[in-house]
């Protein structure tokens, strides 16, 4: 099933880019599957439907909320929003993985300073 | 509470989801047709880029869902589906557990009401009973208990009371009640509250006949006065006396004996209006329950101490009445030890084969599930084979078998209930309130439900082992051919054997006390109880003075023998066998020193008319019965029976012209020897017994006797006439006297039926036992037997091929249980009289009901193997 090409995500990580682009503007699913890989210039392969059970999850813990409406496009869609809650769940998790990121970058990398 | 919340919300939220996804897809499905794919390859591309939606809806779904909860509801809809497509045995397994709930169910509500639950009052584990030392016998006179009361430091408080009877007149139609007399503080010590109005106090008592007040009990209350709460400040007529009615005592409160429950209570001090006589003052006289209740952080060693210090200044201040005076604490309810300790012996029998009835349900459960596990084995396989766990398989398994247990309790417990209010409503005995205080509560649920889930699981865990040895590659191959072991003895051929003993052993007891039921009711009670009506009758209630009383049942008595019909006619104060018995203490005439201590003996006392011996048809061996000359001014003469004669005068030739004398001197002169009898129970050895003459010292209570060539039925309603036409107004009972036996063999009819009851059950186990494991062993064989007929087997060949084993089985287990039953019912004899191993005829029974129990069991499975059709058979591989 899995592709060995294609690394799979950490576990949080869908939901971490999902939250991120919900903070920029309300999205529905098919929106969201876009705009991630626009966003990755395509080096994440996705699978589309993997981003329900993340919403699932997402809407449980009250990070997020939904609401059906109309799109620009005039489609029926069911849009979700970032909340409060989400908004800080997101601050905290950018940066407990922007910590991650920097200790594998310091383990891989010995000899070089850290630039950004 | 957002979970419960969500739980509501699921559908909508699943709803939501699969329109979400839909959408998805057709917006995926369009942007491709724009980019020029045709519409077929455009769904396609869409639906390869979304995934796997079915997994991808499921894992979605998850997220609002309790992964372990709702696996385990699946497993047990799983289960249900999979009892329901074999209803054999799940309607076997869940009869059994019902019956060996069931059994177990009031067996534990019995224990519960007569032995663990403390008395129905607020701090009831304070409250005992005070009995003597000597013989265990919980009655202690009213100057005794005066002083016990008075001299003690153990106890908040100590009430009297005694079980009395009186004619209660509340609307011109005098009838018996029963009642309690109490001491005035009695509803204070026990501390009750009153339902309606107020209870008597000890400020109530002032002196003999102070006090004309009466409690009603709620059910007599609801049933004679329509819950009328007017009631209170009424006056009602008690022996004709005035009464008022203080109050009404509240539901579900009867007193201190769980045996007994009163239509009302009366103050002791008023004795003598109610009884017709008092004993307040009388210290040799040892009628009353005690009851006392513990001070706080007295223990019940030190109170006994305590009381032990009063009963020696007893013994040195009263010599001749309390000389050797002792007490000691009881647990109230049962009257003390005296009737405590055979109630917790039969308890503890019957808890002893209950459990066994539960073993036996068991051990067959067990097999049943073990010879289902092997059915399935294949399913089993194959579910090994498709990657699940052993565990998750055993957890099926078990949940069936939680859920086999579930409704084997329930229906079990249904059917206690049943049983249990039946109980309750029970009178065993005419003429007296006593009643079983049994009533399922939530300790009997609970401990039903229980017993119910461990048996459940205990023996739903006998296949474990199959199932976890099974190979899935071994059991596809091997398929419903799996012979592998047959000829072994397996666990399963252990639990039907010792399930057929348990019941071969429920059998033997049963049959065993059956059948000393019958002979003791063909036994020689020393008179004849057929074709005999007993009246009984209270002149006092009547409102008669003792002088007339005599008159008036002289009258009674020539009115009755010249009914039409009426052989034989007499008067007793007491009759043997009926509920209740007197004995006096009886010197030899040489004695001059009447203490308890001298005595010769203890014998039966009867008080009788002339007449009497005819009527009740005991024989007389010497000498002559009485006459109407024996009266009050002649000399004091007795009959006596041949256990007296030969106890006091060694030999019964040599009683008739003798003397002897009884507690207060008086000599007394044997007329004649009568045969013995049966006098207080029916189990009893010889017990001495003398008959006086009624005439010498009148009764007024008194059960007439009339013997008869005519029907009861026909005949009590002209006898009540006749003695109505005397005086209207005098309170009768009429019943036959074969009836009255009812009470003395009360304890032998209740084991015999608990016994048989147990019986019976165990008789069904075995049954459906034996069935089990028949049925199963034919359809397991069933292929072979086909082609044992098709090769020309005869119909015995294939039978005992097909059913050789479990009739060997059912052979060896019911050896072993008439074996340990008939060592059993060694026990038995102290309860059911006459109750004998050495019985041929019980031998006989049992091995001819076990057998009759096989091939019942067996005759279905039987038929089965002997239609097996070899065509059909081999066509179905």
């Amino acid at each position: 099933m899995t592709n060995s090409n294609v690394r799979d995500l950490f576990p949080g990580a869908l939901e971490m880019m999902i939250l991120e682009s919900l903070r920029r503007q309300p999205a529905h699913g098919y929106a969201l599957v876009q705009h991630i890989q626009q966003r990755s210039n395509n080096l994440l392969q996705v699978e589309e439907g993997s981003l329900y059970p993340a919403l699932q999850r997402l809407l449980k813990a009250r990070l997020v909320k939904a609401e059906w409406g109309v799109s620009s496009t005039n489609r029926r869609v069911r849009t979700y929003e970032i909340t409060a809650a989400g908004m800080r769940h997101l601050e905290e998790e950018i940066s407990s993985f922007e910590r991650m990121f920097e200790g594998i970058a310091l383990v891989l990398n010995p000899g070089e300073s850290t630039a950004n | 509470m957002s979970w419960i919340h969500d739980i509501f919300r699921r559908r909508a939220i699943y709803n939501d989801l699969a329109e979400e996804m839909r959408l998805h897809l057709a917006e995926r499905t369009e942007q491709l047709m724009r980019e020029g794919m045709s519409r077929k390859e455009a769904e396609q591309a869409a639906r390869r880029a979304f995934g796997n939606r079915t997994v991808i809806e499921e894992r979605s779904r998850e997220v609002w869902q309790w992964p372990t909860l709702e696996s385990i509801w699946a497993d047990v809809r799983y289960g249900m589906r999979m009892l329901k497509k074999s209803p054999g045995f799940t309607a076997v397994a869940v009869a059994t557990l019902a019956l060996g709930i069931g059994a177990n169910a009031v067996v534990f509500s019995l224990v519960d009401s007569l032995v663990l639950k403390p008395m129905n009052v607020p701090g009831g584990k304070n409250v005992y009973t005070i009995e003597n030392q000597r013989g265990g016998f919980p009655g202690q006179s009213y100057p005794d208990y005066v002083d016990l009361r008075d001299r003690s430091h153990s106890f908040d408080g100590m009430a009297a009371c005694e079980i009395s009877t009186a004619g209660l007149d509340s609307d011109g139609n005098p009838a018996p009640i029963w009642l309690y007399t109490a001491s005035g503080n009695y509803f204070d010590v026990l501390k009750v509250q009153p339902y309606l109005g107020r209870f008597f106090h000890a400020t109530d008592e002032h002196g003999p006949n102070s006090a004309p007040y009466i409690v009603l009990s709620y059910a007599y209350w609801a049933s004679h006065f329509q819950s009328d709460h007017g009631v209170v400040g009424r006056v009602v007529r008690l022996n004709k006396h005035a009464y008022t009615i203080l109050g009404v005592a509240p539901q579900g409160f009867s007193g201190t004996e769980l045996f007994y429950a009163p239509d009302l209570w009366a103050p002791i001090v008023n004795q003598q209006e109610i009884e017709g006589s008092s004993n307040l003052d009388a210290r040799g006289n040892r009628g009353r329950w005690v009851v006392g209740r513990l001070k706080g952080g007295v223990t019940p060693a030190q109170a006994t101490a305590d009381l032990n210090s009063v009963a020696a200044w007893l013994a040195k201040t009263y010599p001749k009445e309390d000389e050797g005076i002792g007490f000691i604490l009881a647990r109230p309810g049962l009257a003390g030890d005296m009737l405590g300790g055979p109630v917790h012996a039969f308890v503890a029998g019957l808890m002893l084969l209950s459990g066994l009835i539960l073993l036996a349900a068991c051990a067959n459960l067990g097999s049943l599930f073990s010879a289902r596990a092997e059915d399935r084995s294949r399913e089993v396989a194959l579910r090994l084979a498709l990657g699940s766990t052993r565990g998750r398989i055993l957890r099926q398994l078990l949940t069936e078998a939680v859920l086999v247990s579930l409704a084997g309790g329930a229906a079990g417990l249904a059917a206690s209930v049943v049983l249990l209010r039946g109980l309750s409503a029970w009178q065993p005995v005419p003429d007296m309130p006593i009643r079983l205080a049994v009533s399922p509560d939530a300790h009997t649920y609970i401990a039903a439900l229980l017993l119910a889930l461990v048996s459940g699981l205990l023996f739903g865990m006998v296949p474990v082992r199959q199932v976890l040895k099974s190979d899935p590659y071994q059991g596809i191959k091997a398929g419903a051919a799996g012979a592998v072991g047959w000829r072994r003895i397996t666990l399963r051929d252990i639990l039907l054997a010792g399930q057929i003993a348990v019941c071969a052993v429920l059998v033997t007891s049963s049959l065993v006390s059956i059948r000393g039921m019958l002979r003791s009711l063909q036994s020689n009670f020393g008179f004849v109880p057929q074709n005999t009506l007993q009246v009984n009758t209270d002149l006092n209630m009547a409102g008669y003075k003792d002088d007339q009383t005599a008159a008036i049942q002289r009258r009674m008595l020539d009115a009755v023998s010249n009914m039409p019909g009426v052989t034989a006619a007499a008067y007793a104060d007491r009759v043997p066998l009926n509920l209740g018995w007197s004995s006096n203490a009886v010197f030899q005439e040489s004695a001059t020193d009447y203490k308890m201590a001298n005595a010769s003996l203890e014998a039966m006392e009867y008080f009788v008319s002339p007449g009497y011996f005819q009527t009740a048809e005991t024989v007389l061996l010497q000498g002559r019965a009485f006459t109407w000359s024996d009266g009050k001014d002649a000399p004091h003469v007795a009959v006596v029976n041949q256990e007296f004669a030969r106890k006091i005068f060694g030999s019964e030739t040599k009683a008739v012209g003798s003397f002897f004398k009884i507690w207060n001197g008086t000599r007394i002169e044997v007329v004649g020897v009568a045969e013995d009898g049966k006098y207080a129970t029916l189990s009893e050895s010889p017990k001495p017994a003398m008959f006086l003459p009624i005439l010498q010292s009148p009764a007024s209570r008194t059960y007439l006797l009339v013997r008869s060539n005519r029907s009861p039925q026909d005949l009590a309603p002209e006898l009540q006439r006749t003695l109505h036409e005397l005086d209207p107004g005098m309170p009768l009972k009429i019943n036959t006297w074969e009836r009255e036996l009812g009470t003395a063999l009360f304890v032998a009819r209740a084991a015999s039926i608990a016994l048989g009851v147990l019986g019976v059950l165990g008789a069904m186990l075995a049954i459906t036992g034996i069935f089990g494991m028949a049925a199963y062993s034919v359809s397991k064989r069933l292929r072979e037997l086909g082609i044992r007929i098709a090769l020309g087997a005869q119909r015995k060949q294939v039978l005992g091929t097909a059913l050789g084993r479990v009739f060997r089985l059912l052979a060896l287990g019911s050896a072993v249980g008439l074996v340990l039953g008939l060592a059993a019912t060694k026990v038995l004899s102290f309860i059911v009289y006459q109750a004998t191993p050495r019985d041929p005829l019980v031998l006989i029974g049992v091995v001819f009901t076990m057998l009759v129990l096989g091939l019942l069991a067996a005759w279905i499975p039987a038929r089965r193997a002997l239609l097996a059709d070899p065509l059909i058979l081999l066509r179905e591989e």
